[in-house]
């Protein structure tokens, strides 16, 4: 038998992290100062000032020493165009991309520049900061550059709170996450209250989830194999122990179980029971939820003698 | 040093692939099965395996174990990852091969460039305190190059069109290729910007791609091999993380690494060079000294095909293929890493060695 | 044909659950400059940089190397990025002997790093894809059940765990540079402490750490130019299988059996216990003291714990396992491979200071990762053959 040729199953993956960062004794001087609304460069050993300030000099890997004042003018080195911002960027209307070398510096620091068009930026173009309204001690405490010519800004201190030698970096990113071929045959098998596994070809192993491919043989599996609903518990463990993300409140027992007619255990839930009940040859099987398999619970079948499941453990 | 030749190259098809995992495996099993067809071996021949792969480009830790599935590494096998291009991972097969640890070795590469929007995902290469939390995609970063490059009068809006023009057109004797046909020059400057100043045409397209090459020992390569690639140098070099304080029109690592794979680089017949953006590769040209008469990227490039982590390791096995066959006498393979040509590695291959 | 190799110098962090002082390239230099130091060198002396790191998603950065060229003066030089899940500091030092070996490079320095307090392990480690199994159990939840399978097979008595865990935090307490210094900790405590993940204890756990960790490999002639006593490298392994097959033995996995037997035939070792003078063996979860004894050859199968149990693997003992307090004392996930082979060297270079095995001349550094997977050793002697 071969697998029907279905539409892979996709769904989405968002990875959501807030990064806590120690920024270590330069870039602690440089995000306190941005906060300050000054901006600081270092000098390297060719004689040329960094802004931003450098923590290991590009030619002799050395730290700076003293941060010296740079800006908070500048001209423009480099820009292109951004019609239509991403997530995260520092602005929301279409906006410049621009290498600045600030007054003082002989290197560039990379920021937004709010331009209205593409027609208004040119390279050489005079740049000055438009400070964040609420500092942090963060490289965004610049909310982004605009031109200097223009409108002058209403002089508004704004708030500065600069974490001490600390930065907080949010990191959002949306994934399409595919299901492998083999994952949704199995997926597919669960929706109808099925447990489906796959043969190896070569080695005539049974697995179940199925892999699609055949991690000791790296060979596409294609033979389907429907296993019972009752296995054994091989080995487990009593999770007490909370953690970000767990979806079944402790104590549970997470138990390897070798579903009959299967060659490789997989790892599930085993309820239904007292946690301290569960014990290694256990009987179980599936109880079906919403979503597939829910856990396992003891069948009350006679515990397997330990030598009918000891290579699976 | 001991010799170490190219046996064996393939590559899947470079494409939006809406049914491939992250993990790679559905990508890789084809891949390595063709590889060895061609080489007229199995997996238990390779005495060493190397993979290149990412994390970010996955969406979640440790995505490159589950692609040793592909492998099939029962028993087990010598086996070793970077979170870097499939070329690096060659590099460091190479280096097993010199040591005589191992006689065969394979590289692969892999990556499904589209489980992202991948010009953000690339915004968290740049420094994490003083750049990245501004989320610069990569395409931005790039176009910030280009215009040094355009202002500085080192190379014009059609000098860019042209190299991708070129390149079109040879992709279209690449069955691997995700872009090509013919296209002039003139046509392509009549398109809008998408990150002025770079076109559609200047960036290469994302797609989703798996490159396996394998290498042997001097020993092994010609019963593997009619006429094996003979690998006579292979280097790779780092600029500086700093984008403001680099010159960006300048491309160090790619120099350094050039001479050091070779001292006449200039004289190979065939350089694949994996340049994601068409100003990069003049910059690159320059930058490793390679004149008119060298074939540059016949497979179409990395502009007609970016699978990331893996169109590094293919420009590779693409050099090696072109003096497999007999269509170079020597050929260069190029790979590049992070943002604005910052990382560099080359590998120079001979029909004859040395 | 194989140049000689050795260890020319170590340098490491001190381990802290968070080093909110540096950055992340604060953290790695401050290893770096170390190991230079160490080897009396600077920098400049370095041809070629490997960097060893676990997943980029702890940090939150991709591909952080590329940001850290210049803290670790490899602007210009070659660089490479090494990932092998949790052997990956393993994975680094072999891999930086490798070019030293081939005679690409001369001087090479390995570094591998965690900075764990940018993000939380837990949760890096936790995310669920789309159309997984509802069965998370958190890291340790993944090798409770190994350990309670390893118990079952050998008959291993139930306070083995906690005797490693007592002995192997005393040990950290020896060493300045180890993050958890519990000097006083006894069995009682470590019984005392949580059940987590039945049948490991809180105290039976490794801990979460920021740190990093370099050592400087040369050439014979850079370690004939070395100021102090160097740690020739006799062998090196590498082996990985799937994280699951039918018939994987997650106990005493066959790639670690491989992985050791290549090992030793490369080193010319025939009896390892007698052979070996201290082992440095990656011990997240207490119960692998014995679980690796027996996978690395040092007992036989179901035997491992009577060495634990008779003191053995103590300092002073027949084989002594983790003198530096191990992975069980300092947890900073990718470096805590190469600190294995880093504080094995360190042993034959006579510089463990208070938890030197005296007499050290020949040892093992020995690293793990993934679900029991992915192998890679050393062996280092004071001697070249």
């Amino acid at each position: 038998m071969t697998q029907p040729a279905t539409a892979p199953l996709r769904a989405p993956l968002d990875i959501e992290f807030d990064y806590t960062r120690s920024l270590g004794p330069v870039l602690s001087q440089f995000m306190a100062a941005l906060a300050q609304r000054r901006i600081l460069g270092a000098r390297g050993a060719d004689g040329r000032v960094h802004a931003p300030p450098f923590e290991y000099d590009p030619v002799t890997a050395e730290p700076p020493g003293d941060l010296l004042p740079v800006g908070p003018e500048g001209t423009v080195v480099s820009w292109s165009w951004m019609p239509e911002p991403l997530a995260g960027q520092p602005l929301a209307v279409p906006f410049a991309w621009a290498l600045i070398r600030l007054d003082g510096a002989d290197t560039a620091l990379l920021h937004a520049v709010d331009a209205g068009s593409a027609a208004a930026m040119r390279t050489g173009l005079r740049v000055r900061p438009r400070w964040s309204a609420a500092r942090t001690g963060s490289i965004r405490d610049i909310a982004c550059f605009e031109p200097s010519g223009g409108p002058a800004v209403p002089d508004d201190p704004g708030t500065a709170e600069a974490a001490d030698g600390m930065t907080v970096t949010p990191v959002r990113l949306h994934y399409m996450h595919t299901a492998s071929p083999g994952e949704g045959f199995y997926l597919r098998g669960l929706a109808e209250r099925r447990l489906l596994g796959q043969r190896c070809g070569v080695c005539g192993q049974v697995y179940v989830p199925p892999r699609g491919t055949c991690p000791a043989d790296g060979v596409p599996t294609h033979e389907e194999v429907e296993l019972s609903p009752s296995g054994t518990v091989t080995t487990f463990c009593i999770v007490n122990v909370g953690y970000p993300g767990q979806r079944v409140t402790p104590p549970y027992v997470a138990a390897a179980i070798l579903l009959d007619g299967a060659d490789i255990a997989f790892g599930h839930l085993v309820l239904g029971c007292d946690p301290s009940e569960v014990r290694m040859g256990m009987r179980v099987r599936a109880v079906w939820g919403d979503e597939g398999v829910s856990h396992f619970e003891p069948n009350g079948e006679a515990d397997a003698p330990y030598e009918s499941y000891e290579r699976f453990m | 040093m001991s010799e170490v030749a190219v046996v064996g190259f393939a590559q899947s098809p470079v494409a939006v692939r809406d049914d491939a995992t992250t993990s790679g495996v559905e990508m890789l099993v084809p891949t390595i099965a063709e590889a060895f067809g061609a080489c007229g071996i199995t997996k238990s021949d390779i005495g060493f395996w190397c993979s290149g792969s990412s994390d970010y480009l996955a969406g979640r830790a440790f995505s490159f174990v589950s692609a040793v599935d592909a492998i099939g590494a029962v028993p087990p096998t010598m086996e070793s990852h970077v979170e870097m291009d499939g070329a690096w991972a060659l590099y460091e097969a190479w280096v097993k091969v010199l040591t005589g640890d191992a006689d065969i070795a394979l590289a692969y590469g892999f990556g499904k460039s589209s489980g992202a929007e991948l010009r953000r995902v690339l915004a968290l290469q740049l420094d994490p305190y003083l750049v990245a939390p501004l989320w610069p995609d990569s395409v931005s970063v790039a176009a910030l190059q280009a215009r040094l490059g355009l202002e500085a009068g080192r190379w014009t809006e059609k000098d860019m069109a042209e190299v991708a023009a070129r390149s079109r057109a040879a992709a279209a004797g690449n069955p691997a290729a995700q872009v090509s046909g013919s296209v002039t020059a003139a046509e392509l400057l009549d398109r809008p910007y998408v990150a002025e100043p770079l076109r559609a045409h200047d960036c290469a397209p994302v797609g989703d791609g798996a490159a396996v090459v394998i290498i042997a020992s001097a020993a092994r390569a010609r019963e593997l091999c009619e006429r094996p690639a003979w690998i006579t140098g292979f280097a790779h070099r780092i600029d500086s993380g700093s984008l403001g304080a680099r010159d960006l029109l300048s491309v160090p690592s790619a120099a350094g690494a050039s001479s050091a794979a070779s001292a006449d680089v200039g004289s190979v017949d065939v350089a694949e060079l994996h340049a994601p953006f068409t100003h990069q590769e003049i910059l690159l040209r320059e930058a490793m000294g390679l004149g008119g008469d060298v074939a540059i990227s016949p497979s179409g490039g990395a502009l007609c095909g970016n699978p990331m982590f893996a169109a590094g390791l293919a420009r590779i096995g693409l050099a090696a293929r072109a003096v497999m066959s007999g269509r170079a006498g020597r050929a260069l393979g190029h790979a590049t890493s992070g943002p604005a040509l910052q990382q560099n590695l080359v590998c120079v291959l001979s029909g004859a060695s040395s | 044909m194989k140049q000689q190799a050795a260890v020319l110098g170590v340098g490491q962090t001190r381990h802290r659950s968070k080093r909110t002082d540096v950055s992340m390239a604060g953290l790695c230099r401050e290893a770096a400059d170390r190991a230079v130091a160490d080897a009396g060198l600077t920098l400049a002396d370095i041809d070629a940089v490997v960097v060893g790191k676990a997943p980029d998603l702890f940090e939150g950065v991709m591909m952080p190397e590329l940001y850290l060229a210049d803290a670790l003066g490899a602007v210009g030089k070659p660089l490479l990025r090494v990932h092998t899940a949790g052997s990956v500091g393993g994975a680094t030092g072999n891999v930086a002997a490798s070019l030293v070996q081939a005679g690409v490079h001369r001087r090479v320095l390995a570094l591998a790093w965690e900075k764990q307090s940018e993000s939380n392990a837990m949760w890096a480690l936790s995310i669920n894809p789309p159309f997984s199994m509802p069965v998370g159990a958190g890291a340790g939840g993944y090798f409770a059940p190994h350990i309670r399978a390893y118990i079952r097979r050998s008959g291993a008595p139930s306070h083995i765990g906690a005797l490693v865990a007592v002995k192997d935090r005393r040990n950290g307490a020896l060493n300045p540079f180890a993050h958890l210094q519990q000097g006083d900790i006894t069995l009682e405590k470590v019984q005392a402490s949580p059940m987590l993940w039945d049948p490991v204890r809180y105290d039976e756990t490794c801990p979460s750490s920021d740190g990093a960790c370099a050592v400087v490999i040369g050439d014979a002639p850079a370690a004939a130019e070395a100021p102090g006593p160097v740690a020739w490298i006799r062998a090196t392994s590498m082996r990985s299988e799937p994280t699951m097959f039918a018939g994987k033995d997650h106990v005493n996995p066959a790639a670690g059996r491989d992985c050791v037997a290549a090992l030793w035939r490369q080193a010319g070792i025939t009896d390892p216990i007698n052979e070996i003078d201290v082992a440095e063996i990656y011990v997240p979860f207490s119960w692998y003291e014995p679980m690796w004894l027996e996978n690395l050859g040092f007992a036989a199968p179901g035997e491992g714990w009577r060495l634990t149990e008779a003191g053995e693997t103590a300092i002073g003992g027949r084989i002594p396992v983790n003198p530096s307090g191990g992975v069980l004392s300092s947890n900073p996930i990718g470096a805590s491979g190469l600190l294995r082979f880093a504080e094995s060297a360190l042993q034959v270079m006579g510089k463990g200071g208070e938890h030197q095995v005296p007499g050290a001349r020949v040892a093992l550094g020995h690293a793990y990762g993934g679900g029991s997977q992915f192998f890679s050793m050393w062996v280092v002697a004071s001697t070249p053959s």
